[in-house]
């Protein structure tokens, strides 16, 4: 049924060395619209490598990443963030010393077209775009909790709320498709229910793909409609949650013999 | 009236209002001050500079505190506005134009300078993070100040003449050196005022509070809180530390016009490697980011050596020590927490009294 869709993401044979050692080869997959889908594997399997070869932090060595069948090859991390990925960070990376609003409002960087001196002058339009970024800002921290802790600085906030923060600002740059690395690292099991049902949330609301890397398997299993497993850089297994819980190779790459 | 103060004194607003009330009262005390004939002739010689250096000071600000680049040449940027200014003011003041026309116009045209030239030298040295950005930006201060230190420029009915190393200038009757190398500008007609002073002081709080809460602003501040996490919304790091550095040097051009504008003659090493380093002490002392801390400490720091002239031979060991002193200090975790709960109970006390 999938297959009649537009894949939002589509990875072919993608691969990327480091000096003589080959981190990630041979990864294919897609992203289809309106799908969470899960990239999972041991430590060390790659995963967030991907990523940032997804958002061209590394330029891969081999293999295609087609953006709603644009090629991103010759494109910079800001360019592949403008044509519609977005992502959040394994390591939180938030702007710390700014407020909670600020770093949403800076997400918000290219949906705001005044100029500098604009902005010095305090001509007309500055006005009329910051109260419109700012109606922005604040609509995405009430889906995220933050609202009330709008003024806080960012570096403030308590782990759990600075993740969520992360998503938000990474929802703000208006993406088609979010990649989220563990977002759910640190979070006690009510929130990361929580957090389940925030994700289903953004993906029903803003209709974007959600690409996820995660170790916690409730998260996953609960809310993945297609998961791609990672060992050692090679793809080992495609599917469905249910497909994956029972396929040999994965258990026995997760557990051992 | 409440409405009002909320909006002077919110959360957002705050730290603008406070500067500018510090400038504006400070303004109007000292004028009262000038006037009634209570301040010495000292004082009132150092009112001008006292401007010039917070101008370019709360420029070295948006650089080091809201960028978060260290830069040890904006004396360098000040050097160039100044002789700008000489050069300009030179050929107005022969033609008998009104003083305070030609004012305006060199701290235009020495702010138009010294940010061309910043936007150049950003261009191959924002590459460079850290400490070479530093060592890079230290000899380009060095640099600027033996270019003109050997600079003889002069004006006469043939308009303007350049020389370099040598003076070989042949200037037709009536014609005047603007600036003679080593000994600096000489014959400038002096048009720095106070009030401009203070209006420049104004215009370079109201330039880099309305930089810092814009969307240019939030660019530069997220490109020195984590540059990686900066370039994954779309904004071009390279291009917003190269605006901040080209305001920073724009601020420092328009400052070092009217310091120039202010005295009859001056040398070029009026403007050397130690007066980056002063600019930088102020901006330390009166703290990163924070705009009316480097207002005070700015003032304080260029009167109170003149007050302290018995010192004056220790004044830089003192300085450095100070340095020394604040960065451990505000390093230093228990001292971090300690202030962060003074400034809980602080505002818990207003929020307390506002809602009474």
């Amino acid at each position: 049924m999938t297959e009649t869709k537009t894949p939002v993401l589509k990875v072919t044979d993608l691969g990327i060395d480091f000096g003589g050692l080959t981190a990630v080869n041979d990864l294919s997959m897609n992203v289809y619209e309106n799908e969470i889908c899960g990239l999972i594997g041991p430590n060390g399997a790659g995963k967030t490598t991907v990523f940032n070869m997804l958002t061209k932090v590394y330029q891969p060595s081999r293999g295609t990443i087609e953006l709603c069948g644009k090629s991103t090859e010759k494109m910079s991390t800001i360019e592949v963030n403008r044509a519609g990925i977005a992502r959040t960070f394994q390591n939180i990376r938030l702007f710390m010393n700014m407020s909670v609003l600020d770093n949403v409002k800076t997400g918000l960087h290219n949906d705001i077209s005044y100029g500098t001196i604009e902005s010095i002058l305090r001509l007309p339009r500055f006005a009329k775009q910051e109260k419109e970024a700012d109606a922005k800002a604040m609509e995405l921290l009430k889906i995220f909790g933050l609202d009330e802790k709008a003024d806080v600085i960012a570096g403030n906030l308590p782990y759990g709320e600075q993740r969520r923060l992360e998503i938000a600002r990474a929802l703000a740059t208006d993406p088609k498709l979010l990649l989220l690395d563990e977002p759910a690292a640190g979070m006690n099991p009510q929130e990361t229910d929580e957090l389940m049902k925030t994700i289903r949330f953004v993906r029903d609301h803003f209709k974007i793909a959600i690409l996820l890397i995660e170790h916690d398997m409730k998260l996953v299993m609960g809310i993945c409609e297609r998961i791609t497993v990672l060992n050692f850089g090679m793809m080992l297994a495609q599917g469905t949650p249910a497909e994956i819980q029972s396929d040999p190779e994965v258990i026995k790459a997760y557990l051992g013999e | 009236m409440k409405g009002l103060l909320n909006w002077l004194f919110g959360a957002k607003r705050r730290s603008r209002t406070i500067s500018f009330m510090i400038v504006i009262v400070s303004y109007i005390v000292l004028s009262l001050m000038i006037a009634s004939g209570s301040l010495s002739r000292l004082m009132i010689s150092l009112l001008v500079p006292v401007c010039a250096y917070i101008v370019a000071a709360l420029g070295l600000n948006l650089n080091v505190g809201i960028s978060g680049e260290l830069n040890l040449g904006q004396a360098g940027f000040m050097s160039i506005g100044a002789f700008t200014a000489v050069i300009l003011s030179g050929i107005f003041s022969a033609n008998g134009m009104n003083p305070v026309l030609i004012l305006l116009i060199c701290i235009i045209a020495g702010a138009v300078m010294a940010s061309v030239i910043g936007w150049l030298i950003s261009v191959p040295v924002l590459k460079l993070q850290g400490d070479y950005l530093a060592i890079v930006t230290l000899a380009f201060g060095q640099i600027i100040m033996s270019l003109v230190n050997n600079l003889y420029v002069g004006f006469d009915a043939n308009g303007l003449h350049f020389a370099f190393v040598t003076n070989t200038l042949e200037l037709a009757e009536g014609g005047k050196m603007l600036i003679s190398g080593p000994m600096g500008a000489t014959g400038v007609s002096t048009a720095s005022t106070f009030t401009a002073g203070f209006i420049l002081v104004l215009c370079a709080l109201f330039v880099v509070y309305n930089l810092i809460d814009s969307r240019s602003g939030r660019a530069i501040m997220a490109a020195r809180d984590n540059r990686i996490a900066a370039e994954s919304v779309g904004i071009s790091v390279s291009r917003t530390k190269t605006l901040a550095f080209v305001i920073s040097s724009c601020l420092a051009g328009a400052a070092g016009a009217l310091y120039a504008l202010n005295y009859s003659s001056f040398v070029a090493t009026k403007f050397e490697f130690n007066d980056s380093i002063l600019l930088l002490v102020y901006v330390v002392l009166g703290g990163l980011s924070n705009m009316s801390g480097t207002i005070i400490s700015t003032a304080l720091l260029v009167i109170l050596p003149e007050m302290l002239r018995f010192l004056q031979f220790y004044r830089m060991l003192i300085y450095a020590v100070v340095l020394i002193v604040i960065m451990l200090v505000s390093n230093n975790e228990w001292l971090k927490v300690k202030a962060e709960q003074l400034k809980k109970k602080l505002t818990g006390k207003r929020k307390g009294v506002q809602q009474s």
